[in-house]
């Protein structure tokens, strides 16, 4: 067979996909949904293989300050968690975006706010595309909807991390971290050598050589026109982002009446509810973004004049359609369905949704 | 030494007659602490025993949040500024990705024992092998003065105005002795700078402290307690003298552990 084709659950999928990036360390704390993330690369042990680090740390906090110590040396890093780990980590993304360090963190979303639910959920669309943490940043964020899509959004993680020097948030839930499919497997990368550490990344700290000055990691610029001059730079690569990193996927679009937006579990939903609704009549279509940030905003007006209106499917309260809402403009109707607390919502209840829509 | 004092300095003309000068590692900035203060002095003395040891290609700091927030700009080695607290997370990942490094952090009061206390015990207790440089004087000095968790028993901070009350703001916390019980420390030591003589008891200690992480055995922690005259409200050398009244009865200087032969 020359394919590696397996049947995984998402988190183990995604677990071997960071070994085959050649990833060099994982620094995680458990939390459901996703401990099999940390607990297949235990069992792997990884370091026998490529020689990865992975290590279990007392605190989320903890982990991704892991990350940040990993990612500021030049090596590929990574840790995992849940709806309430990511939170505790705000403060080390937010510094992790202001030092400008490339890594990926992944999200296995539960239900909130607080200890919520252990469910599968969508509600920390804010916290992933908005920053999440204190100052103006942003970071790469992308949306598997798919086991597939788990193990293949690794390696384009910490090649989008490395190109900008940002973190990127892989933003997956409960249910598609928890679910068997079908996996076709990357080849194994190679990790880095120190040698070429030095040279692909010389600002990192990984002891300084006699022809240079000595390399600083640091987010403090204590002198204000220092600190917006930064902030300009910062927003600038955002800007090249978005120019460059928008990733989505359409499907019946182009003579839809109502087009579905959405990510992760809910577009897989909605692609079995355009089914549906097309064997009824209906001419619905599904926008589906992959990258939540950069937002897909060119696709949504192109067609924003063409539709009756988008209808956003989220497991939320309502976060990705305020985005919808900003780039439309009222150049059509934009409404919401969602279901909170780990419930998924079903077809039934979208084609009735798409039904209040057109009428 | 194996240090070429002209390649870092080349622009600083060396007067005939030096008899001192600034070790070459330290940039040449002025210092950002108040006169008096013990961290330039350990600064240095960190970057005396990097260049003695001619780890500098292998060696990485971590900065705190704290008055030491900026040593990055005096010491001249790499270095990493960590979020208020998190220096050892920091040192962890990088001496896991790089265990050949020398890796150190260098931390005060309020930053190792208290926002920090839980990232420092773990470290101390999986035995990381890193080099934990703690300056304790007592007070946070960089936020103007308010009660640290090793403020002594009734002493008068911007946070606790009338005297540290134990009943309200419990006790000091004797950090080097409990991460000392930890088995994942290798050497734990408190020492000082603030005499000629302690400067130099100090300086083999954090010597000692590099040199042992070659053995890989686990963290090598040293505190250095320091007057912050600024922040205590007195001259440098009633500091000093106030330090040694209080602060050292209660932090006694000296190895409280080595390792065995």
């Amino acid at each position: 067979m020359d394919k590696n084709v397996r049947l995984m659950k998402g988190n183990e999928a995604l677990a071997e996909a960071a070994i085959l990036a050649g990833c060099d360390g994982y620094f995680g704390y458990p939390i459901t949904p996703q401990s099999e993330i940390m607990e297949y690369l235990m069992a792997e042990q990884p370091m026998h293989r490529t020689g990865m680090v992975v290590l279990q740390a007392e605190s989320e906090i903890a982990s991704i300050n892991m990350v940040y110590g990993g990612a500021g040396a030049g090596k590929r890093v990574m840790t995992s968690s849940s709806s309430p780990g990511i939170s505790l980590m705000q403060e080390g993304i937010s510094y992790l975006a202001g030092a400008e360090l490339p890594c990926v963190i992944v999200n296995v979303v539960r239900g909130g706010p607080g200890l919520g639910t252990i469910q599968p959920a969508q509600s920390d669309y804010f916290q992933s595309v908005k920053g999440g943490g204190h100052g103006d940043y942003k970071m790469i964020t992308l949306a598997p909807f798919s086991v597939q899509e788990m193990a293949d959004f690794v390696a384009l993680g910490f090649d989008l991390a490395f190109k900008y020097r940002i973190p990127v948030m892989i933003l997956s839930d409960g249910a598609i971290g928890q679910m068997m499919e079908k996996v076709v497997l990357p080849v194994q990368r190679p990790r880095w050598t120190e040698q070429e550490i030095r040279e692909m990344s010389p600002w990192a700290t990984v002891g300084r050589t006699k022809d240079r000055h000595n390399n600083i990691i640091t987010s403090l610029n204590l002198k204000s026109d220092v600190q917006e001059e930064h902030n300009r730079q910062l927003q600038a690569k955002y800007k090249t982002i978005i120019e460059n990193e928008v990733r989505y996927e359409e499907s019946y679009c182009e003579d839809a009446e109502v087009i579905l937006i959405a990510y992760g579990t809910s577009a897989r939903i909605c692609q079995k509810a355009v089914d549906i609704a097309r064997h009824q009549g209906i001419k619905l279509g599904l926008l589906r973004p992959i990258s939540l940030f950069p937002f897909p905003e060119a696709a949504l007006i192109k067609y924003a004049e063409k539709v009756k209106g988008f209808l956003s499917v989220e497991m939320s309260a309502g976060q990705m359609v305020e985005d919808i809402r900003l780039v439309v403009e009222g150049k059509t109707k934009v409404a919401h369905y969602g279901r909170m607390g780990g419930i998924v919502p079903t077809t039934d209840e979208i084609i009735e949704n798409v039904k209040n829509l057109i009428n | 030494m194996s240090f070429e004092t002209h390649k870092f300095n080349s622009h600083i003309a060396v007067p005939e007659n030096l008899v001192y000068a600034k070790t070459p590692l330290m940039n040449d900035k002025p210092l950002s602490y108040c006169p008096g203060c013990g961290h330039g002095t350990i600064h240095r003395l960190i970057m005396e025993t990097v260049e003695e040891l001619d780890i500098l290609e292998d060696t990485i700091g971590i900065a705190p949040v704290g008055c030491s927030v900026l040593a990055y700009e005096f010491m001249g080695t790499d270095v990493q500024q960590a979020a208020h607290g998190r220096a050892c997370a920091l040192a962890t990942g990088i001496s896991r990705l790089y265990p050949d490094k020398y890796v150190f952090t260098y931390q005060g009061d309020g930053d190792l024992a208290a926002i920090g206390t839980a990232e420092t015990i773990h470290a101390c207790n999986r035995g990381e092998n890193i080099v934990i440089i703690f300056v304790n004087n007592g007070i946070y000095g960089m936020t103007g003065g308010q009660m640290a968790p090793t403020t002594l028993p009734g002493m008068k901070t911007s946070t606790s105005p009338f005297g540290r009350e134990q009943k309200d703001a419990g006790y000091p916390l004797k950090m080097t002795e409990l991460v000392a019980h930890l088995p994942g420390t290798y050497y734990v030591t408190r020492q000082s700078v603030h005499t000629p003589v302690n400067v130099r008891k100090a300086k083999k200690a954090i010597k000692k402290a590099f040199e042992l992480t070659r053995h890989k055995k686990g963290v090598s922690f040293v505190e250095l307690v320091s007057n912050c005259n600024s922040g205590w409200k007195m001259t440098p050398v009633d500091a000093n003298k106030w330090m040694e009244e209080n602060m050292f009865p209660f932090y006694p200087l000296g190895d409280i552990k080595v390792p065995s032969k």
